[in-house]
């Protein structure tokens, strides 16, 4: 446990770039997995283009440069499990829930059941969301 | 309330209408850097920042908007000018600040 | 009220590490306190004291250290995002092996555990990129 002062502020990331193309993505990721040690109260946010940080089947072999996508794999692990996802940001791309990586964590208080770390959100459910937040970090 | 600050063109990404779409009643947002661009009377986004401004209140950096040749009178009507002082006290009025980069 | 800064681009290529340096500015004058500025990804170049910009134009770089000796700021850069981009201070360089650094006055190295902080300790935190 790192030094957080026992306080439990809700955090939420905001990914709205696309992989691979800049660093912001996988750079975002290194905070996020940083931040867990803190066990603040988070929550991942992806919009626009940042929908495209959950593509499954992402193959980086011809451009040499590290494929990080399975790290989404692991967040679960890190009690990360509350991912959410634009519902029209993934539709204008012609992308849907099926097209995303199967994100799962294991439910403690659920006999540790597999359960789906990603929700597809509409405008108004994200913008709740969002107004629930004391910090948000945007990348 | 959540003051969203908003510094990209809206002609060049579409951080202004994604801002916008998610952006509640009663919030405020500050436009900046590039995106004071979106603030000017007669281009496209016009109708969209009016229509805006039912609900939300706009205020775009004045020492930015000038910077680009622009001046108070090149403004959408109802857009709020600050200078930095104004930008500090809109993120201590605000309970979050959120930038869409 | 007590402030949070992230840059997240470098100096000159972007205007965010001006825009952040005008807002910090005007924040101090106003007697609000900065908690940390936290630099990121290309915002880790802001600390490098080995720029020349042209007589005429703003010293981005001097300019953030001369702020972090006036008001005892914490200017602090990501070991990560630093590495990565070859922004070494004494220690890291003899860990690394390599034969100088470039870190400038008032500008310090740490973990990203530091942004956390600066999240959970300030009341607001405002985030200046691209």
């Amino acid at each position: 446990m790192e030094e957080g002062g026992g306080v439990t502020k809700k955090f939420l990331y905001v990914n709205r770039k696309a992989p691979y193309g800049s660093i912001y993505a996988l750079e975002s990721l290194e905070v996020v997995l940083i931040g867990a040690a803190f066990e603040q109260d988070v929550s991942l946010a992806f919009i626009d283009d940042g929908v495209y940080q959950l593509k499954k089947n992402q193959s980086t072999d011809g451009i040499g440069m590290k494929n990080f996508s399975p790290t989404y794999n692991a967040l679960g692990d890190y009690d990360i499990n509350k991912i959410y996802v634009d519902k029209d940001s993934l539709e204008q791309r012609g992308l849907s829930l099926d097209d995303l990586m199967n994100l799962t964590y294991e439910d403690e208080n659920d006999n540790y059941a597999e359960k789906p770390s990603i929700s597809l959100v509409n405008s108004e459910e994200l913008a709740a969301l969002m107004e629930q937040q004391d910090v948000v970090l945007s990348f | 309330m959540t003051l969203h600050i908003v510094n990209k063109s809206p002609f060049e990404t579409n951080s202004l209408e994604t801002c916008l779409r998610l952006a509640r009643s009663g919030h405020c947002v500050l436009l900046f850097e590039d995106g004071v661009y979106g603030a000017s009377k007669g281009t496209r986004f016009e109708a969209l920042l009016t229509e805006a401004m039912q609900n939300c209140k706009i205020h775009v950096l004045l020492p930015d908007f000038e910077a680009r040749g622009m001046k108070a009178d090149n403004l959408i009507a109802g857009i709020e000018t600050v200078d930095y002082l104004g930008f500090v006290d809109l993120v201590t009025a605000s309970e979050r600040v959120q930038s869409w980069l | 009220m007590k402030l949070g800064i992230m840059v997240s681009e470098g100096p000159y290529q972007h205007q965010a590490s001006d825009s952040a340096y005008n807002f910090t500015k005007a924040a101090l004058e106003k007697g609000h306190e900065i908690f940390r500025v936290f630099f990121y990804h290309d915002g880790v170049n802001n600390a490098t004291r080995l720029t020349v910009p042209p007589q005429d134009d703003r010293n981005i770089v001097n300019r953030w250290s001369e702020l972090a000796k006036q008001y005892d700021l914490d200017l602090v850069v990501c070991i990560a995002a630093a590495q990565r981009r070859g922004l070494l201070d004494e220690n890291e360089a003899k860990r690394n092996g390599k034969d100088a650094n470039n870190i400038a006055e008032g500008f310090r190295i740490s973990g990203l555990g530091q942004l956390i902080e600066a999240g959970i300790q300030s009341e607001r935190l405002v985030v200046f990129g691209d």
